[in-house]
């Protein structure tokens, strides 16, 4: 469905992502694992066309375009580090500025439906002002915002990045429940753990270059997987 | 008390110049979320453009309108595709270089009167030109706020990145912002032009920017109510203590620190009049809140 050839990105002088080749297969989830500055967020960035990039990026067989605009019209959508809300709007507002691009008036009430089975939580709250939500529920905003726009393929980025353990659990059970309504998921994490348990495949990412790749039990196994990621000692 | 409505007219005149301005970078400014302290530059196209229009041209007074307001647009448009990818500060920070440089530009353009200035242009500013001019601008400029395009540029102002998110063209909107803003400017230059009949390069220097946007915070940004108030009080208040001379700026001075210190959001922060409106009618009536109109269900797409 996505694939991704020969990427490479730099910020100035600084080579960030190296030739970077990447599949996604449709309805499968797959996630990419690294430390800090491995270039996770980047690979995602360029995917959305926010980072400028040379290589290529197909979806579906065409070359994807490189404003952020386009590629969220056709049909994927990045669900962006931080639990970037729109803080002055009510939940639903939020929820409803996700059908952006939208027309069909039907389709939209449908995802909200969808939505609001998802997010049990984002109902109660639905008339109130995002900016007031606890970390946990503006994530679930974000995620619930960004299948709003009923894309294909829904890119995570941190979606566990400070929030209670409680919380990184009901996160990652929704994960796969998107996956199950028939959504393709590219997942970054830095919970290796927690994303390759959910995961179908995996990439470890290092310094901009992927080191390991194959489906997430394989990798779960993986002798030096598991020391670099998993904290887990030989 | 002494009244000379000539004198008044003058300063309301000056009033809906400096309105006029006020609008467009309210627009940017407040509704964008773009800080420029280049605005005068673009009052500086306007006002140029124009004057030669009807000096050396002798189009009519609405046509030269036109081509000052055009010329700054293309020139807005020029500056906007290099600069508008630019973040926050940076961004404010090329404005300032613009404003400058288009004043030392026309300071050494003999054709345009260089630094001796450029006499004999014709009066045509009067005082019903100014209120017509700004009440359609204050028509237009509601419109714009309240229309799908006006939207977006509030998202973007609330959350860049959200708004690139979901799909909003960011760097489409922050452009028609740019360039509808810089119209606005060139038209109170162009008022300003055909009121004094002279003009000078040094009219437009980096304190006449900073004057525009301190008028758009200390009205409050995001409300088109507080740009006619903001551009009304502090236009006003220079002049009326003129009598203490030197001191009118001090006071000047004081009201801004003032104002700034005990209302940050400015005057109206963020509201507008319709709002006080409804909250009068509210506290009459004992009816609940309602949601105020740009939140409404008109959002919705058919």
């Amino acid at each position: 469905m996505l694939s991704v050839k020969e990427l490479n990105v730099f910020y100035g002088g600084i080579h960030a992502l190296r030739g970077v080749d990447l599949e996604v297969n449709e309805g499968e989830i797959v996630t990419i694992i690294g430390s800090n500055g491995a270039g996770k967020s980047s690979l995602l960035n360029s995917i959305s066309g926010m980072v400028k990039y040379s290589g290529n990026i197909e979806l579906k067989g065409h070359t994807l375009p490189k404003q952020p605009h386009k590629v969220v019209k056709d049909g994927i959508v990045q669900v962006p580090e931080g639990r970037i809300v729109f803080a002055n709007l009510t939940v639903h507002e939020n929820l409803k500025m996700g059908a952006y691009l939208r027309n069909d008036a039907k389709g939209i009430k449908e995802d909200f439906d969808r939505v609001y089975n998802l997010f049990p939580r984002l109902k109660e709250r639905e008339n109130q002002i995002a900016g007031t939500l606890s970390g946990g529920e503006q994530q679930m905003l974000v995620m619930g915002r960004g299948l709003m726009s009923s894309p294909d393929l829904i890119m995570l980025d941190e979606p566990s990045l400070g929030l209670a353990p409680m919380l990184i659990n009901t996160i990652f059970d929704i994960i796969k429940e998107i996956k199950d309504m028939g959504k393709t998921i590219l997942l970054v994490e830095q919970n290796a753990f927690k994303a390759l348990s959910v995961a179908d495949r995996a990439y470890v990412l290092e310094q901009g270059v992927i080191t390991a790749s194959g489906s997430a039990a394989e990798l779960l196994a993986d002798d030096t997987i598991q020391e670099a990621y998993l904290g887990k000692k030989k | 008390m002494y009244f000379d409505w000539y004198y008044i007219e003058g300063i309301l005149i000056l009033v809906g110049v400096n309105l006029m301005v006020v609008l467009g970078l309210s627009l940017l400014t407040g509704f964008t979320g773009l800080f420029s302290f280049g605005h005068a530059g673009f009052m500086l196209i306007g006002a140029y453009v124009s004057a030669i229009c009807s000096m050396n041209f002798n189009m009519p007074f609405v046509l030269a309108m036109i081509m000052g307001a055009l010329a700054a647009m293309a020139v807005a448009a020029f500056i906007g595709t290099f600069t508008l990818n630019l973040k926050g500060d940076y961004f404010c920070i090329a404005t300032l270089g613009f404003g400058e440089s288009m004043r030392l530009i026309f300071d050494n353009l003999d054709y345009f009167g260089g630094s001796r200035g450029l006499p004999g242009i014709p009066m045509k500013t009067t005082f019903p030109v100014v209120i017509i001019v700004c009440v359609i601008a204050i028509v237009l400029m509601t419109c714009l706020i309240k229309s799908r395009h006006g939207r977006n540029m509030i998202a973007i102002r609330e959350e860049e990145l959200a708004s690139q998110a979901i799909g909003i063209n960011v760097f489409k909107y922050k452009m028609i912002s740019f360039v509808i803003s810089a119209a606005f400017a060139a038209i109170g230059g162009v008022l300003y032009a055909h009121y004094l009949g002279y003009l000078q390069p040094l009219m437009f220097q980096l304190t006449k920017s900073t004057e525009l946007t301190i008028m758009v915070i200390f009205g409050g940004l995001g409300s088109i109510g507080g740009s006619v108030v903001g551009a009304f009080v502090l236009t006003f208040i220079p002049e009326l203590f003129r009598a203490f001379s030197t001191w009118r700026l001090v006071i000047y001075g004081a009201v801004v620190v003032l104002i700034m210190a005990t209302r940050p959001q400015g005057l109206m922060g963020g509201y507008e009049f319709t709002d006080f409106f409804r909250w009068i009618k509210r506290k009459i009536t004992g009816k609940k809140y309602e949601t105020p109109a740009l939140l409404k269900e008109e959002g919705e797409q058919s």
